[in-house]
């Protein structure tokens, strides 16, 4: 599915409707946006403006309730098709990697069991060697016998970062990355996401709060109450 | 790392929880076992007992079948006796090999342990019983040299509690006649360790019962009809037939009727601990329904998480049973001591028979009931939805 060129995610006038109550809320609203190869597109906002559900959709982790998804050219929902569990779980794991503000690492495994999770579920036999030189890039090498309670904020990250890079993805989907960070780990972050952009041509495609850490991106889109007020 | 790895980390991480399920699904495999075990060792050991008895068949004068049954196993006081012309009459019937007439009386012993106690004394004829039993062998001694001599051969464990041997005088308490230890027989596993004979005619003479018995032991040709045999004594007056099979089948009878009561119990126990093992794999899944959500979107398939989940309930019940079948093989010797001390009949020989294969079965059957109730809980698991997974433990 990985292409070399063009874009890699689209959205069009996708909404989001969720229901509290008797009432009906609008999380996304007609929003409609694309994102290309190699490139950096920061999404930010106010708490509540749905920038999170944005992300979810656009990685196949929630479905909009109207519009279409497509990742490259396949569509993955619209309002006709939706694909089913298993074709999303493949799509999942072919193009995406996922970076949370809260890590979650697995506590009881492993800095480098965690990045090597993912082999895990694809069967891949070459994982060891992909695991030591994606610890290599992300500076946290030295840390791989360690489990995640004994790492820093940052370092925790890292691992995080690591894991989401270890099946080579043509797209990195990052929710408050920084979240957690202080100004210095914040930095470092950034400058890896740059390198990633550069050298392995990562798409990447990040929710932030932190407006100084969203000069990073190539882009920059702003949601207030669920639609685009800063167009792409 | 393979998805075991990951499973057994996950089991480690709440040790005691883990530890518990594993105890109760040890309890299970303690209680299956143990309880087989003694089914067939019960069995093996009264069939032994039965067989070394050297006759197929019990004739006794008429009374309580259990008691009869009892007298043909443990040896006791008859408690009526038959004339002895019966003897020959039986050993006429052409079903009929060999038969031996045998006497038995008690006598109370006021000597005997703190508040005395009753000693039995066995009459047996010289020229018949000796070939019905040809496994006795003799430690010391051999049998009685005249059919009414004042001489006595001992059990192997009749030896030790008198503390006689051969060439010692043994005292008849009640009617104070001393009789001469002429043979000490080697141990032999049966009722015939702890009993002291004597010839017959001597037995008959001292308690001045003259011409009666209290059993007849038959020994039947390999094509006799034993029905019908048996058929055949009923006729004789005032005479009752034990069979072989018919002692087996009393004494099984009562031992089933508490087997089931146990079996029962013990099928409750595997019920609970599975119970156990849903509940703790459930309030697992529970716990960590955000990090499967992660795995999920890390790539994770719904079968991978019901795999994983499945893995753990593997790993608790063959462990929780591999443990349980240890020590219901290295305690089974305290529990046939147990057993044999609550039991009003215990064959001798062990009670406890704890083979290869229920070991296998019983491991197999505990972990094949733990993976079943495995099942929810790992499904459980396999449904969750990635997003809705982590949004749940951060509302």
């Amino acid at each position: 599915m990985p292409q070399q060129h063009g874009q890699v995610l689209t959205a069009e006038c996708v909404s989001k409707l969720y229901r509290r109550g008797s009432e009906q809320v609008a999380a996304l609203n007609d929003v409609s946006l694309t994102v290309n190869r190699g490139e950096i597109l920061a999404c930010v906002g106010p708490s509540g403006s749905g920038k999170t559900t944005l992300l979810n959709i656009l990685g196949c982790l929630e479905n909009p309730t109207s519009g279409r998804v497509k990742v490259y050219e396949q569509i993955i929902v619209d309002e006709k098709k939706r694909l089913s569990e298993w074709a999303l779980t493949k799509i999942r794991r072919q193009v995406f990697g996922y970076i949370f503000q809260k890590f979650y690492l697995i506590p009881t495994l492993t800095v480098s069991e965690n990045v090597m999770l993912p082999f895990v579920f694809y069967r891949k036999h070459d994982a060891p060697a992909d695991v030591d030189s994606i610890l290599r890039f992300v500076g946290i090498e030295h840390r791989k016998y360690h489990l995640p309670v004994q790492l820093s904020g940052g370092e925790m990250q890292r691992v995080a970062i690591a894991r989401a890079l270890v099946n080579k993805p043509s797209v990195l989907l990052a929710d408050e990355p920084t979240g957690s960070l202080d100004s210095t780990r914040t930095e470092e972050i950034g400058e890896l996401f740059k390198q990633l952009c550069r050298t392995e041509g990562i798409a990447i495609v990040l929710v932030t709060h932190n407006l100084h850490f969203a000069q990073i991106a190539d882009r920059i889109i702003e949601l207030r109450d669920g639609k685009l007020s800063r167009p792409s | 790392m393979t998805i075991v790895h990951i499973a057994c980390k996950n089991l480690l991480r709440k040790k005691v929880r883990s530890l518990l399920t594993m105890f109760g699904i040890a309890l299970s495999a303690w209680v299956l076992i143990s309880l087989f075990g003694f089914n067939a060792g019960y069995e093996s050991s009264l069939n032994r007992d039965i067989d070394s008895l050297g006759y197929q068949v019990l004739v006794t004068a008429k009374g309580c079948p259990y008691e009869a049954a009892t007298l043909m196993l443990k040896g006791g006081t008859g408690l009526r006796y038959m004339p002895q012309r019966i003897a020959d009459a039986i050993a006429q019937e052409s079903e009929v090999e060999a038969v031996t007439a045998m006497l038995m009386h008690t006598v109370f012993d006021p000597n005997k342990g703190e508040s005395g106690g009753y000693s039995a004394y066995l009459g047996v004829d010289p020229t018949t019983f000796p070939k019905m039993k040809p496994f006795m062998e003799f430690m010391h001694g051999g049998w009685f040299t005249q059919p009414d001599a004042l001489e006595a051969v001992l059990g192997y464990e009749a030896a030790e509690l008198e503390q006689r041997e051969v060439g010692d005088l043994l005292l008849i308490t009640e009617k104070n006649i001393e009789v001469k230890v002429v043979g000490v027989l080697k141990r032999t596993g049966t009722q015939d360790d702890g009993t002291i004979f004597l010839p017959l005619r001597t037995v008959q003479q001292i308690f001045g019962v003259t011409d009666v018995l209290t059993g007849i032991g038959v020994k039947l040709k390999h094509e006799a009809d034993i029905t019908r045999f048996e058929e055949k004594m009923y006729r004789l007056p005032d005479v009752q037939v034990v069979t072989m099979s018919q002692v087996k089948q009393t004494i099984m009878t009562l031992v089933t009727t508490a087997k089931v009561i146990v079996l029962s119990i013990a099928l409750i126990a595997v019920l609970i601990s599975m119970t156990g093992v849903m509940n703790t794999v459930l309030m697992s899944v529970m716990e960590r329904r955000q990090e499967l959500g992660i795995l999920k979107a890390l790539g994770a398939t719904s079968l991978d998480i019901f795999m994983l989940i499945w893995l753990e309930t593997f790993v608790l019940c063959v462990l929780g049973s591999c443990f349980g079948a240890v020590v219901a093989v290295t305690t089974s010797a305290l529990t046939d001591m147990l057993v044999r001390n609550i039991l009003p009949y215990a064959p001798r020989g062990g009670l406890m028979q704890i083979s290869m294969p229920l070991v296998v079965m019983t491991v197999g059957t505990v972990t094949g009931i733990g993976l079943v109730s495995g099942i929810y809980p790992s499904w459980q698991a396999g449904r969750v939805r990635p997003l809705d997974a982590i949004r749940s433990q951060e509302e």
